[in-house]
């Protein structure tokens, strides 16, 4: 019972999400101008020396159009604003007065807006990025195993992003104003998670420890798995990576909640 | 049953004086005041009383609240409510109350005030049949029946500090806080809350505890005040101890706290 308070939560804000139309519409026109320029680049790197990537010139396109589809899953800088204003001006005590675990609370409505975006937007891109011409568009899954795969760990992805937002959005109890943490934060995370250019493209040694990073298992893991470019042993290594990440991120957004209850004043008369 | 003994409340406040200069100088090195907001406070309400709890701005009112609600923890003291102590055990403590602060709000902004309430009820856990016969008693009580289908950001205050006090009282609270409720409020909309309070009181018997500045508030509603000045209590009475026999309260009030020096 005690989790039926959550979904009904879950289902309030899945579908406040919903109800915002142009903000869908205009996300969707920006993400394929993005989406267009970001292959058109990779494709003038490809033309001098298609050996010289990681991937093939296809896998990247794909990875592209997925990253678009699903920016709303993944990207760390769609916060949720009111989550920041609560605990600047104190409004968070309403919430503290009622029985409900806030991390528990926070982390749904996170989820839920992000699904709810992403369901908005993700159709259009994926139908007209799976009918523009080989090798510029969406190729199909492998098989029906990695498509699965795919979804899954795009659930876990999603996961993880939202509780490595909980931390800064707790962060904001102790700092008064979280802008310093939460610009410096978005930057290195969109560059360790791929947002910004895939992460097999960079340099060995480097890449080999960003793949270890909690921001290797947001998007990289599922948009990689869907271009197969992840498969066999180093796929599953980075599918438990991801699981262990989200229970230690988890565990530690949920420590450092109950610490900034304890220690800090909440704002405002 | 509440009780409060002995308890404290210290702040740290940064301190420092106008312009560039000494914000400067306390970027190197702060200086901070600790504020005493709630200085050995103690004081008992039984079940079914109605409390005016006043004091002048800063007096440690909210930080009572905030205390009694399980929010805010105290430096010193002990606080008991049903039993329980209530940032110890938040949330189990806050089954038991309802609160309104009405200076914020709890319906979420962007959807129908029914919305908000049918997600208070899993919330709360309020079972089906009860939750239905409190919403009718509420809506009739509060006239909210042309309210509850319309967005909370569309509610005048008046409006929505009548769904906000139906918001609170739900899940049947035996305990209701009321932080200025009828701030902002027009002269019908506070007779409509006050009513309402009155009315809540004689039927379910519901402790309420109500800070507000209005002094109509607390003549119309308690008849225990408990009146707090720089976080001591000053007097635990009755309004008749304020008035001692000038006609206005307000005036009476002003004299209290300038011969106490607050």
């Amino acid at each position: 019972m005690e989790y039926r308070k959550y979904t009904a939560f879950f289902r309030l804000q899945f579908s406040m999400g919903l109800q915002y139309r142009t903000a869908a519409f205009a996300g969707i026109v920006t993400q394929f101008v993005w989406g267009i320029l970001e292959i058109l680049m990779f494709r003038a790197f490809y033309q001098t020396d298609a050996s010289g990537f990681p991937m093939t010139f296809a896998a990247a396109s794909t990875y592209v159009w997925m990253q678009q589809a699903f920016l709303a899953l993944f990207m760390p800088w769609m916060m949720d604003n009111e989550i920041f204003s609560n605990i600047r001006d104190g409004n968070v005590s309403y919430e503290l007065c009622r029985p409900v675990d806030l991390y528990q609370m926070w982390f749904v409505k996170n989820l839920a807006s992000r699904l709810a975006r992403a369901v908005l937007r993700c159709m259009p891109i994926l139908v007209v990025a799976a009918f523009l011409p080989y090798p510029y568009g969406m190729t199909a899954p492998a098989d029906l195993t990695s498509f699965l795969l795919f979804l899954f760990t795009l659930m876990t992805g999603l996961a993880v992003t939202v509780a490595i937002c909980m931390l800064i959005y707790i962060s904001a109890f102790f700092t008064l104003s979280p802008d310093g943490i939460r610009m410096a934060a978005l930057c290195v995370i969109e560059f360790l998670s791929g947002a910004v250019i895939p992460l097999p493209f960079l340099p060995d040694n480097m890449r080999k420890l960003i793949s270890l990073l909690p921001f290797a298992s947001m998007q990289n893991v599922p948009l990689r798995i869907y271009s197969c470019d992840l498969s066999g042993s180093s796929m599953q290594h980075a599918v438990c990576l991801q699981l262990i990440w989200l229970l230690l991120l988890v565990t530690a957004g949920r420590q450092l909640a109950v610490l900034a209850l304890r220690k800090v004043t909440l704002q405002g008369g | 049953m509440i009780t409060l003994e002995h308890v404290s409340k210290t702040y740290k406040v940064s301190k420092r004086d106008a312009g560039f200069k000494s914000a400067w100088k306390s970027f190197f090195h702060r200086e901070y005041e600790y504020i005493h907001a709630l200085d050995d406070v103690s004081f008992t309400i039984q079940d079914g009383e109605m409390v005016g709890y006043i004091g002048p701005n800063g007096a440690g009112k909210s930080s009572t609240i905030k205390i009694l609600s399980g929010i805010l923890i105290p430096d010193q003291g002990l606080c008991q409510i049903n039993g329980i102590t209530p940032w110890k055990n938040r949330i189990r403590h806050t089954r038991g109350i309802g609160v309104v602060f009405g200076q914020r709000t709890q319906l979420w902004w962007d959807v129908p005030v029914i919305d908000s309430f049918e997600l208070l009820k899993e919330i709360y856990q309020i079972d089906t049949a009860s939750y239905r016969q409190n919403l009718d008693r509420l809506t009739e009580m509060l006239d909210l029946a042309q309210l509850l289908r319309t967005p909370t950001r569309q509610l005048s205050l008046g409006q929505r500090m009548r769904c906000e006090v139906a918001a609170s009282l739900l899940h049947n609270p035996g305990i209701l806080f009321l932080d200025e409720p009828t701030i902002g409020l027009d002269a019908v909309s506070k007779l409509a809350v006050r009513d309402f309070i009155l009315q809540l009181n004689k039927e379910q018997n519901t402790t309420v505890i109500l800070t507000t500045h209005d002094m109509l508030d607390i003549e119309a509603l308690t008849k225990r005040i408990i009146l707090i000045g720089r976080g001591r209590v000053l007097l635990d009475g009755t309004i008749e101890d304020i008035r001692r026999g000038c006609d206005s309260t307000e005036e009476a009030l002003a004299a209290f706290y300038q011969s106490h020096g607050i």
